[in-house]
């Protein structure tokens, strides 16, 4: 086969990569290296049929069995999976990603998948500190405590600025944080399970897959070994 | 027809086209609800009712969590603030601005009460809740 016909094949199948681009799944995405190797090797292009099939035929065994598949995300209230599309009401409601499309994103695509402390900061949203008065500002408190945890894991500086914009003291203190140096017992299994920080990291505000917006502060011993 | 497919050059390109749409469209992943979606279902199944579906989300752009987790008494806990159509319409909860006057009022019943029936009262998408139901799969998957 002379290269003008290879160069228009491979051109055709790049053109559907990208067009498809969009709605690639996690499923198909071993599917996406193939057919440039079979835009090059003619005869490549019946067997890879085979393996591709398979795949997206079998139940019994996907690839990565034990890890969660990544849920689709964003999707608007119809689709999402707990809205009934039956209902004429759900159609009326706002779709996320209306609303996240002018706001930060967050680094790992959690939760979200939006940096909503950014949002603030930044003015992209300006949530009402009281429902009845727009100008109401929150009082806040600027204190960082820091936490030294176990292993090699870097200690947690816990920054009451940030939190103080969107929460009252009573709000934590003192039904979940005894406002008491020491006196709290934290645990990533209690955080994991709903209490403590996890009360809202990890249903509402970033979630715990996050590891390192908590744990940012890099242990003396951990320093010093990079530095050599 | 295999023959055709592999002696021509079109044959070949339609297929190989055919395969990549193909795998393109099968999409395995579960759908789910935006994280921090509550739904609240502790009277609504057995009233007949659509389960009240709330967008944090949504609210947390408008409203910083102060508002209604202290001045308006929110638990931080999906169904554990007992709260019921005569509170709202007395103006707790809910009531406090779905009064018609900062958001809209109680008569759009299917704008809150608009989860598939059914659905259990939990956080959508939360820690606890995947640890603590490992054995149910994730609601709307296909």
């Amino acid at each position: 086969m002379n290269s003008p016909f290879k160069l228009a094949h491979f051109t055709l199948v790049s053109a559907l990569l990208l067009a498809s681009w969009g709605t690639l799944a996690t499923a198909a995405q071993p599917a996406k290296g193939k057919p440039a190797t079979e835009a090059k090797t003619e005869t490549a292009a019946a067997p890879a049929a085979q393996p591709q099939a398979a795949i997206a035929g079998s139940e019994a065994n996907p690839f990565n069995r034990l890890m969660r598949v990544a849920p689709k995300r964003h999707l608007p209230p119809d689709k999402d999976g707990i809205h009934d599309p039956a209902n004429d009401g759900t159609q009326m409601l706002q779709t996320p990603l209306e609303s996240f499309g002018g706001l930060p994103k967050s680094q790992g695509d959690f939760g979200n998948g939006v940096d909503w402390v950014k949002a603030l900061d930044g003015g992209k949203i300006n949530p009402r500190w009281d429902r009845n008065d727009p100008k109401a500002k929150p009082v806040l408190m600027d204190l960082n405590i820091v936490r030294e945890v176990k292993g090699s894991m870097p200690g947690v500086g816990f920054p009451h600025k940030q939190h103080t914009q969107w929460l009252d003291c009573s709000n934590c203190h003192p039904a979940i944080f005894l406002p008491q140096k020491g006196a709290n017992q934290i645990s990533m299994a209690a955080i994991m399970l709903g209490q403590k920080c996890g009360v809202c990291h990890g249903t509402v505000a970033f979630p715990v897959a996050e590891c390192r917006r908590c744990h940012d502060k890099a242990k003396p011993v951990a320093a010093k070994t990079e530095a050599k | 027809m295999p023959s055709l497919i592999r002696r021509t050059l079109i044959g070949r390109m339609l297929f190989v086209g055919t395969l990549v749409l193909a795998t393109a469209f099968v999409d395995t992943r579960p759908a789910m609800a935006e994280y921090g979606d509550v739904i609240m279902n502790n009277n609504s199944d057995a009233a007949g009712m659509r389960p009240a579906v709330f967008p944090h989300w949504f609210h947390r752009v408008r409203y910083s969590c102060k508002v209604c987790h202290a001045d308006l008494g929110f638990k931080f806990k999906a169904g554990g603030n007992n709260i019921d159509m005569l509170k709202i319409m007395d103006g707790q909860y809910c009531g406090a601005c779905h009064n018609g006057t900062i958001a809209w009022s109680v008569e759009n019943c299917n704008l809150c009460h608009s989860g598939k029936p059914g659905t259990p009262t939990q956080v959508h998408e939360s820690k606890s809740h995947e640890l603590l139901n490992p054995a149910k799969p994730p609601v709307g998957k296909k």
